[in-house]
């Protein structure tokens, strides 16, 4: 009755390339990164450029490493939905249910029931973004420490926003700018512009400040020890032993809280700039129009 | 030269070290924030998770300035000064 479930081959290859990916970015920093002394901060290493017509192509950490998380969510995905049954689901089924019954009742909130179909989308941004902050747990180059990586995701829903700007025609779309009045169209177009630059902003800023902080605490931490600790003899002077531990607890609140807290903050202001952008009601009114446009044709012949 | 890579790389620090005065601001609009929230959650504790995740979103977005400011001092520190200096040796011809 109770048959325990086993692990098949294809599971083990999956849970595999969810795994192999860090591993093998864990191995290309410690072979390709030249050492640095001490503690340093420093932008994301450039493993190799690619000459093109215009402009080098700079082939980043954050690149390499933003691809990583990209595989290993993908093999996590399917990995979860793998056999899945309607009696009797697996534990996995459960967790993958979860998260979809968690996306969904968000969209479902936030969004107008137009964007119905917006839970894969609003799961993948939380996810990568997640995933992303949290590969500095394993000591690896966050990729949303780098402004070009969440620039892309900002300009991607800037454009989203003005497509759904676009639902009502192109008149519709200019008339926007002048609302609720006229006047106020040079401060709109500068607030429309403004919207993918803070999203950018706010997201790699409140990461990088996190590395920031840590690192002067770290190498604070260093110095302190070094004067408190300095005396014990031999070795044991030279180990900064305030170094152990303290900064994990900063840890604790910069990469795992403050990774998932912006993710789930991007994942937001995306459903309620996308939702707000799109105007529902002249839509539905457009629509009708439409319609019995239509309607009279179709009367007439 | 000597002295005015010296003036170029003290600005810098100056600067980036006024920039993050816009810290305050962020820092009382929070705290302003989270003790409305409070208030709210004492009057009526079964809308604490709403609550909650409204003071966040609020919160990340009163951040916004202060991270701005970063952005700057940040470019102050890292970016502007070997700016600076390059255009200051090429002009002169050190």
């Amino acid at each position: 009755m109770s048959q325990k479930r086993r692990l098949t081959a294809v599971d083990i290859l999956l849970l595999l390339g969810a795994i192999l990916p860090i591993v093998a970015i864990i191995v290309l920093q410690i072979l390709t990164k030249p050492a640095s002394e001490g503690i340093s901060l420093s932008g994301a290493y450039i493993y190799f450029t690619v000459d093109m017509p215009l402009q080098p192509l700079y082939i980043t950490e954050a690149q390499i490493n933003s691809w990583a998380v990209i595989i290993t969510v993908t093999c996590l995905c399917l990995f979860l939905t793998r056999g899945m049954k309607v009696d009797k689901p697996s534990a996995r089924q459960h967790l993958a249910e979860w998260i979809v019954e968690k996306t969904e009742g968000l969209v479902k909130d936030n969004m107008d029931p137009f964007f119905s179909n917006y839970g894969p989308f609003i799961c993948a941004i939380l996810g990568l973004s997640a995933f992303s902050s949290l590969l500095s747990l394993f000591g690896l180059f966050p990729p949303t420490s780098d402004l070009n990586v969440v620039g892309g995701w900002a300009v991607l829903v800037f454009i989203l926003i003005t497509y759904y700007k676009f639902k009502c025609g192109p008149w519709g779309y200019a008339k926007s700018f002048a609302q609720p009045v006229a006047l106020l169209t040079p401060i709109n177009i500068i607030s429309e512009v403004a919207t993918p630059i803070s999203m950018a902003f706010r997201h790699y800023g409140n990461v990088l400040s996190g590395t920031v902080i840590s690192v002067l605490v770290a190498s604070g931490l260093g110095g302190l020890s070094a004067i408190v600790l300095g005396w014990l003899p031999g070795v044991l002077g030279d180990i900064p032993f305030l170094r152990i531990g303290i900064p994990a607890i900063l840890s604790i609140y910069f990469d795992v809280f403050s990774g998932c807290l912006q993710a789930f903050i991007f994942a937001m202001l995306t459903m309620m700039y996308v939702s707000g952008a799109f105007p529902a009601e002249d839509y539905a009114a457009r629509r009708a129009k439409i319609e019995a446009k239509k309607q009279n044709k179709l009367g007439g012949n | 030269m000597e002295l005015a890579i010296g003036i170029i790389l003290g600005c810098c620090a100056l600067g980036a070290g006024l920039a993050m005065i816009a810290g305050i601001g962020p820092g009382i609009g929070e705290g302003n924030a989270v003790a409305s929230a409070c208030e709210a959650i004492g009057r009526q504790p079964e809308a604490k998770g709403s609550v909650t995740s409204t003071m966040l979103m609020g919160c990340a977005i009163a951040e916004t300035t202060g991270l701005y400011a970063l952005v700057i001092a940040i470019l102050l520190i890292f970016v502007a000064p070997n700016l600076l200096v390059n255009i200051l040796v090429s002009t002169i011809g050190g």
